[in-house]
């Protein structure tokens, strides 16, 4: 079948879409985007979160049919031209990278949590992210670039 | 496969009727992952996300709310948690934040596995189920005839779930749930308690300790007859209370838990929600009083 959606402000549209494919092969096989990461492929990592309708969401788990006419944000579409998004910044100055393989699931996620929430707490951000797994562990340094994104934001809204 | 994309439920419920092993999908938190890793390969999805009228919910003239099926956790959460407290703390234990987003009461109760977080609050809380075929209407199930066993619920090949129908809470409620870690955790078992002081009665169920969600029917009848809703909680009411919330269980051994496990941690659970809810009901009359 075929399948549009609003990814990052365009349109596209993908053919030969199977029914029971996931939004996620969608986007890294079929548009070119392959900044959300497939892992689990069943929820459990965070790997693959992007916005729909502005809600974040493990694409994994949404039929790409669920997606026909929507809005979709990856992690390809944060940042505004040249310039980086704020959390991608913040995790950058922080260290929050190792690996990299979690990191578009958790800027997507962070990167929601700091436009809903002025100031959110220790206990907000832990929480926000506790769908998004890092198996290098480097958590400290993640929730250090949130701190630091989020103080920004604050200061400079 | 076939994508079938109803725009209202009347198409939605003719799309079930003329091919009844359609499998819908909401959330997809559940259906996508058997689609994954090829568990399920159903002949169509009906996908209900275009049938607006599921994610709303209404105070209804009876003075119950009518919660469409396809209401996402984090909105019952953020909407009705004042209302429908227990159901809003077991929402908040499923998944994760992108899974509360997109997950849903109805999804949990059409996949009807015993280990779903919302059933203990529903049978708890006497929810009653609504759901309906093009051929027959509406069919309005109690929440405790509606599971039948281990991811089998009431629901015939033709129906679909519309909504699902509580009452705001009349006193305390409270969920509680075993696992590994607050996130990302399929229960190892679960609890659920709803007081209503008004009736002298006591909702009780339990999560993934049994085939089905189940209520704790002989704990619920214990404490009607022997509560005193004058007084601090007898230490042996709230033992007995605990003992036959665990013979209402009956467990098996897996990867999660052993069924010894699973029978200790009811009682205690059983006790310990008891207890919370106890004094808050204390709590709040105290405080009517001082007012």
């Amino acid at each position: 079948m075929r399948v549009g959606f609003t990814v990052n402000g365009r349109e596209e549209t993908a053919d030969d879409v199977w029914e029971g494919e996931s939004l996620l092969y969608v986007l890294r096989e079929r548009m070119g985007l392959p900044g959300s990461k497939n892992a689990c492929e069943q929820g459990e990592c965070g790997s693959c979160t992007v916005l729909l309708d502005g809600v974040p969401v493990c694409s994994c788990l949404v039929a790409a049919g669920q997606a026909e006419g929507r809005r979709v944000r990856t992690v390809e579409g944060l940042a505004e031209g040249d310039r980086q998004a704020p959390i991608q910044e913040a995790f950058v100055e922080c260290g929050a990278v190792q690996c990299g393989f979690c990191t578009p699931g958790l800027l997507v996620q962070a990167h929601d949590l700091i436009e809903r929430v002025p100031r959110p707490s220790d206990a907000d951000i832990r929480e926000a992210l506790a769908g998004n797994l890092c198996r290098c562990t480097g958590y400290e340094k993640i929730l250090a670039a949130v701190r630091l994104a989020a103080n920004r934001r604050a200061e400079n809204p | 496969m076939e994508f079938l994309r109803p725009a209202t439920w009347a198409e939605a419920l003719a799309a079930k009727a003329d091919l009844p092993e359609a499998a819908p999908i909401q959330g997809g938190t559940d259906m996508m992952v058997e689609l994954n890793f090829d568990v399920h390969r159903p002949a169509a999805l009906l996908d209900l996300n275009r049938v607006a009228e599921l994610t709303r919910w209404t105070a209804e003239a009876d003075g119950r709310l009518r919660i469409g099926a396809g209401v996402p956790y984090a909105r019952l959460i953020a909407e009705l948690g004042d209302r429908l407290p227990g159901l809003a703390q077991a929402a908040r234990t499923v998944g994760s934040p992108q899974i509360r987003n997109r997950g849903t009461v109805g999804g949990n109760l059409g996949a009807a596995s015993p280990a779903g977080d919302s059933h203990p609050a529903l049978l708890a809380g006497d929810a009653v189920i609504e759901v309906e075929s093009a051929a027959r209407g509406v069919r309005m199930i109690p929440a405790d005839e509606f599971y039948l066993g281990v991811k089998r619920n009431t629901l015939l090949p033709d129906e679909l779930i519309r909504a699902f129908w509580m009452s705001p809470a009349s006193g305390p409620q409270y969920f509680s749930k075993v696992g590994t870690r607050n996130a990302m955790v399929i229960a190892v078992c679960s609890f659920a308690i709803a007081l209503h002081p008004g009736e002298r009665r006591v909702g009780a169920a339990i999560g993934s300790a049994a085939p089905t969600p189940r209520r704790a029917r002989a704990a619920e009848e214990f404490l009607a007859a022997e509560l005193d809703w004058d007084a601090p909680l007898e230490p042996a009411v709230l033992r007995r209370f605990g003992e036959l919330a665990t013979e209402a269980a009956s467990p098996i051994d897996d990867v999660r838990g052993t069924a010894g496990y699973r029978r200790h941690a009811i009682g205690v659970m059983a006790r310990r929600t008891l207890t919370w809810a106890w004094n808050d009901l204390r709590a709040g009359r105290t405080e009517r009083r001082a007012g």
